[in-house]
């Protein structure tokens, strides 16, 4: 006998799914509105505020920008991260308890005063350029969540396997490469995905290093949305979504999306 | 190709922690020896400093002539099997078994050629193109046997290799462990808590407690002759009686316990008994008796347990817990005044500690 849902059932749920969807779908909708301001239902349809993007130069600018301090960011993250995690999980017997407490911590200490003790020592005190401080920002800003997320891969991958390989003849540092990391590629890859977006969605600390001439897209949509109001930010917020969506299909294709929800 | 392995004088410390003191073994060319003893007790801490995973302290480790003691884990050459048999999950059978030709440089033909004949050994042939994770833990077993053998190792070391697999697998892979090497002659070292494994498969059995070998010998020599308490108790001489000879007679000897007990004992079938001696028995070499004419340890017998062949006692004999059998035609109530008669043919002399 096939199970009977609840219409009751059905209704919340249908009434969760708006709640979760329903921004998205005005901000999607008010980005085709043919006003000047910000509106939904759309007034008339048009593309002109995704040209707009195009024709300010400070979101395309800020667009580079945003996507360097992702890329670079995750990828320094990425470097200094799956040692450590490998180190930390590799040597865990030995190893006080408080050290891979240590690594997360940024994560527990707000990011606006992450961001302003950047600023004080980074960019005050040590007179680092921006576009470097930015990117020291972000890749502080993502190295706990490649740590959490490449350790909970490594947590689960039996070292003797790696211990096999050495006394196979395999050097210890090709035998990271030809075997532990193809052994934590998901871990790898959903740490990337989480690290990147995290970096293109972050404020908090961009907020306190971005200077004169550099800034990253969501401190260009604030700046933006003080002074006009009009659906460009809309736009924006519908090609950010587009982008995200494209990576989420690539994954998907390539690896299925187990991977990264694993 | 095959090497003697030597072990001098080793000592290891985890951290602060000794874990091995002082110690030494050595392996014949193509001789099998275990080392056996309870978890902790120093034998992997061994298995690991032979294979490079581990520094000693101090001490040395030689491969034929060639030195260990220093060499990093990756250049000595030692085919390792694991317990949880650590086979490349991203690898095919047939890429796991090549893994160990590939570092040697071997060409990829050539590699594909000698990974399968070995595959064809240990009867996976047909699995080839599996990856790991489709096999049942035999399977694995043999494909990690196939992958330490195929590089011809001169030495090859076990880490409690059977511990993950059922009783009836245990048994029928020891079989096929030990043929393999005795084929190739390969000198091996194998570690293993289990007791009946380690004395099914050895040449020679070494029995380990807190970071020392108590006993090294045959598994027949352990199993009738242990030569202390630990060894004694360890291969199941549940009772160690201490004695005093009284009266030399020839071979004949005349003993008497702490609590006065009187047993004659023969050095034909004992070997040499000194003054002052311990003897141990298996429950099965201590039997029960209420003949009253019997020369046996006057004991009050406690709980009866059936073991199907035989009924167990666990008995009292002047301040002395012991566990003796009693014939099935006889069961004896608790609180029943009998002897214990030791059988000299199960039983061994051990030096008082």
């Amino acid at each position: 006998m096939p199970t009977r849902i609840h219409p009751l059932l059905i209704a919340f749920t249908v009434v969760v799914y708006l709640f979760l969807l329903g921004p998205l779908i005005i901000i999607f909708g008010a980005s085709l509105s043919d006003t000047t301001y910000l509106t939904f239902p759309p007034q008339g349809l048009s593309l002109r505020w995704f040209e707009n993007i195009w024709e300010i130069s400070a979101f395309r600018r800020t667009i580079v920008t945003s996507l360097q301090m992702a890329f670079l960011g995750t990828l320094i993250a990425l470097i200094i991260g799956i040692p450590a995690a490998y180190a930390l999980n590799r040597h865990r017997v030995s190893l006080p308890a408080w050290l891979s407490t240590l690594f997360v911590l940024p994560i527990l200490v707000p990011e606006m005063v992450i961001g302003f003790s950047l600023l004080r020592s980074v960019t005050v005190q040590m007179g680092v350029p921006v576009w470097y401080a930015l990117l020291i920002g972000h890749t502080l800003l993502v190295i706990p969540y490649v740590i959490r997320v490449v350790s909970a891969s490594l947590a689960s991958f039996d070292f003797s396997v790696e211990e096999a390989a050495i006394s196979l003849g395999s050097h210890p540092a090709k035998t990271f490469f030809t075997i532990v990391l193809p052994n934590i590629r998901s871990g790898v890859i959903a740490a990337f995905i989480l690290s990147f977006i995290t970096s293109i969605n972050d404020v908090s600390v961009s907020l306190f290093l971005t200077g004169p001439g550099i800034s990253t897209l969501p401190i260009q949509l604030l700046a933006h949305m003080e002074q006009f109001f009009d659906p460009t930010i809309a736009s924006v917020s519908v090609v950010l979504m587009m982008l995200t969506i494209v990576v989420m299909i690539i994954v998907e294709r390539t690896l299925g999306l187990a991977v990264v929800a694993k | 190709m095959t090497l003697p392995l030597t072990i001098e004088n080793i000592t290891a410390h985890y951290g602060s922690t000794k874990v091995l003191e002082d110690l030494s073994l050595s392996l014949a060319e193509g001789e099998l020896v275990s080392l056996l003893g309870a978890s902790g007790c120093g034998k992997t801490t061994t298995l690991r400093l032979v294979a490079g995973f581990l520094q000693p302290t101090s001490g040395a480790i030689r491969l034929g002539s060639k030195d260990l003691t220093r060499l990093p884990a990756h250049q000595r050459d030692i085919g390792l099997v694991f317990q949880n048999y650590a086979l490349f999950p991203h690898l095919t059978v047939r890429e796991n078994v090549a893994f160990g030709l590939k570092q040697r440089k071997v060409a990829s033909a050539e590699r594909t050629k000698r990974a399968d004949a070995m595959l064809d050994r240990v009867g996976l042939a047909h699995l080839a193109d599996r990856l790991p994770a489709a096999l049942s833990g035999g399977q694995k077993q043999r494909v990690a046997l196939a992958r330490a053998l195929v590089i011809e190792p001169p030495l090859l070391m076990f880490d409690e290799p059977l511990s993950n697999l059922d009783a009836k697998l245990r048994v029928d892979m020891r079989v096929e462990i030990r043929q393999l090497q005795r084929a190739n002659g390969t000198t091996a070292l194998y570690v293993t808590h289990d007791q009946e494994e380690a004395f099914s498969i050895s040449d020679r059995v070494a029995i380990m407690h807190q970071g020392r070998i108590m006993q090294l010998d045959t598994p027949e020599t352990l199993y009738q002759r242990p030569a202390n308490a630990f060894v004694a108790n360890f291969v199941g001489f549940e009772n160690i009686v201490p004695l005093s000879v009284t009266a030399r007679n020839g071979a004949e000897v005349t003993a008497r316990s702490d609590s006065g007990a009187e047993l004659t004992l023969s050095q034909d079938q004992l070997g040499a008994i000194p003054d002052r001696f311990l003897l141990a028995t298996r429950p099965d070499g201590l039997q029960v008796s209420t003949d009253p004419a019997a020369v046996g340890l006057p004991a009050e017998l406690g709980l009866r347990t059936y073991l199907g062949r035989a009924y167990q006692y666990q008995a009292q004999a002047g301040g002395l817990s012991l566990v003796a059998n009693g014939p099935l035609s006889q069961p004896l109530e608790t609180g029943t005044a009998a002897k214990l008669v030791p059988n000299p043919e199960q039983c061994a002399i051990l030096q008082p500690e």
